[in-house]
């Protein structure tokens, strides 16, 4: 028997990683990470939770490979990473019209609002060269999985938020990423969506056997979904804190989301998480 | 201070408090017509809304009657010597007179096969028809349009793009564009005599800026999630721009079109102003010189007609091609 090294094993292995974004005008150098280890295993759902500031966004635009880490190492399955490549598909928070006449048009989107649904969700095959037929037949699958099936033909940005967000979903899992990362994919919906595309992610992870790199302001989500959640401090953007939760597990043999998030040991886990967010929220001066 | 002041004040004032009166009610009243009977009109429904919201189309075709029926009067009361507003029916007529020449009635009458004399009223201007006057200026007017979307969007593409593109376009586009071209005109006759070329070329520079700057525009405005989600997808960087920069980049392209064809067209009387045989801008200006308002008129008309043709062509284009405008990027 061979036993294998244990940086091969993981899905993602992040060593003493640092990022330092140059001074700029009117600001010295900001160390957006420092020293941050984390490995991530195979089928892992692992929640970033932090203040705004934290590093949180880079340590995710680290793992896709977008931005190269000043110091330290990135390796996937052992392999070093040098960029952006399709086995980490990434979901973005979507939030596209449509407003009133005169409505706010909001900047951040990731979806292409000149291609339909289907196409969207097949765009990542057909930039892979994969073939019309097969390209449409995985796409359908994977809008079936996210329960979107009739939608194929709408255009994005008629679609609510809720229903723009798995569109995303289902165009990351299309080209069949090791890992998914995502960039608080529920920020901009309503409590009650937002809820329901928990339980969608949930399942969505549990039948795909995805790794996730899942980030949020919400402690709740956090607690909710995470198998690991890693809790991340700012100034210098760093983890301070990581916790193995089985919530998760509960939701998916039961169901019953609302039970579990006023259960009393989830309560007050989510008490204790707040109060170490706010306690580092304290100005330093 | 006394009161009898301030009742004279009222008086001059009482005017101008009709005249808003009668607007107000005239607006309040096409509103009403325009929303139907049964229904409240938005105003009603909604007093704190978005400023100016609501229907206005029937409102504008009533403004236009207005002018027209003003036109009308004045020049039928005499308010106004004909040699400064001339009748509408005297340009109408002058249309007719004008639309065609007597080689062209001659043509027309070979084609057909009919023999009968050339009515006197065929006049044509400057040896030429209106149509053919109109034909020359939309030729120099789109071949000049043409080659500024061929040259200025990819131009413009590469300032979006390259920080070094950038550096070398901006400072020459920055500093022509806000000069008027009637300005830069007897350059271009210099370089490029006085033939079509240098008036092709003058309405290429006024094109030119609009195109290349919002297709600029129009590569900053796609966002960087729509580009990191592609390249985790597996996208080349060849890709990226094709599928996803150049996509997303077309409804300011197009927005530049809009106001490109609109700024060349604006330039085609400055660049018809030097020894051009045709066109609708030598027409009105030859026309001026004999002191023919009513011509003057006409091809004030025909011009702005055709700019607000193509004004609803290129909307037409916007919303075929990108309905997404406006409710995303």
């Amino acid at each position: 028997m061979i036993k294998k090294d244990d940086a091969s094993q993981n899905a993602l292995a992040l060593e003493k990683i640092g990022v330092v974004f140059p001074a700029s005008l009117g600001s010295g150098d900001v160390v957006a990470l420092n020293n941050v280890n984390l490995n991530m295993k195979d089928r892992e759902f692992i929640v970033a939770l932090g203040a705004s500031g934290c590093g949180k966004t880079t340590l995710l635009n680290v793992m896709a490979g977008f931005i190269k880490p000043t110091s330290g190492r990135i390796r996937m399955k052992g392999k070093e990473i040098s960029g952006p490549d399709r086995s980490r598909g990434i979901v973005f928070e979507d939030v596209m019209g449509p407003g009133k006449d005169r409505g706010v048009v909001f900047q951040k989107h990731a979806l292409l609002p000149w291609l339909d649904v289907l196409q969207n969700v097949a765009f990542g095959l057909k930039l892979q060269g994969v073939g019309e037929k097969e390209r449409i037949k995985t796409a359908r699958e994977n809008l079936d999985l996210v329960g979107l099936k009739g939608f194929e033909e709408h255009p994005i940005f008629q679609l609510s938020g809720g229903m723009q967000q798995r569109v995303g979903l289902a165009r990351a899992l299309t080209s069949n990423p090791e890992i998914l990362l995502m960039d608080e994919p529920l920020g901009a919906l309503d409590a009650f969506t937002r809820e329901t595309m928990q339980e969608l992610i949930l399942n969505v992870w549990h039948k795909t056997n995805k790794a996730v790199f899942f980030i949020t302001h919400s402690v709740e989500e956090a607690l909710f979904m995470a198998t690991r959640l890693i809790v991340m401090s700012p100034r210098p953007g760093r983890i301070t804190h990581e916790y193995n939760l089985t919530f998760w597990k509960d939701f998916l043999e039961k169901g019953e989301a609302r039970k579990i998030k006023s259960r009393a040991d989830f309560i007050s886990m989510r008490e204790k998480i707040l109060s170490i967010i706010h306690g580092e929220e304290e100005p330093e001066f | 201070m006394s009161p009898k002041r301030k009742t004279s004040n009222k008086s001059k004032n009482k005017n101008i408090s009709i005249i808003t009166r009668l607007t107000a009610w005239w607006g309040a009243f096409i509103g009403r017509q325009a929303q139907g009977k049964k229904e409240k009109s938005a105003d009603e429904i909604d007093s704190f809304g978005a400023p100016g919201s609501g229907k206005s189309g029937l409102i504008s075709v009533t403004t236009v009657l207005i002018i027209l029926v003003t036109w009308w009067i004045s020049t039928e009361q005499s308010w106004v010597p004909p040699l400064f507003l001339p009748p509408p029916n005297i340009v109408w007529l002058k249309f007719l007179k004008i639309s065609c020449t007597p080689t062209y009635w001659q043509e027309l009458q070979n084609f057909l096969g009919l023999a009968s004399a050339t009515p006197p009223e065929c006049i044509g201007f400057n040896d030429s028809t209106l149509l053919e006057h109109t034909i020359s200026s939309l030729k120099r007017v789109f071949s000049a349009f043409v080659i500024a979307v061929v040259i200025g969007v990819p131009v413009g593409i590469s300032m979006g793009m390259s920080r070094i593109s950038r550096g070398v376009f901006d400072p020459p586009i920055e500093f022509y564009r806000p000069i008027p071209p009637l300005a830069y005109l007897p350059l271009t006759i210099i370089w490029f005599g006085i033939g079509d070329l240098s008036k092709i070329i003058l309405i290429f520079l006024a094109c030119f800026a609009p195109l290349a700057l919002n297709a600029r525009a129009g590569v900053r405005s796609v966002s960087i999630e729509q580009i990191h989600a592609a390249y985790s997808m597996g996208a080349s960087p060849r890709q990226v721009v094709w599928h996803v920069v150049m996509k997303g980049a077309l409804p300011e392209i197009l927005t530049g079109m809009r106001v490109a064809i609109a700024f060349g067209w604006t330039t085609l009387v400055a660049a018809e102003m030097v020894a051009a045989k045709s066109g609708l801008g030598v027409m009105v200006l030859n026309a001026a010189r004999y002191l023919s308002t009513d011509i003057v008129f006409l091809g004030i008309i025909v011009i702005g007609l055709i700019a607000y043709a193509f004004d609803l062509i290129m909307r037409w284009v916007e919303r075929t091609l990108v309905p997404w405008k406006g409710k995303a990027s």
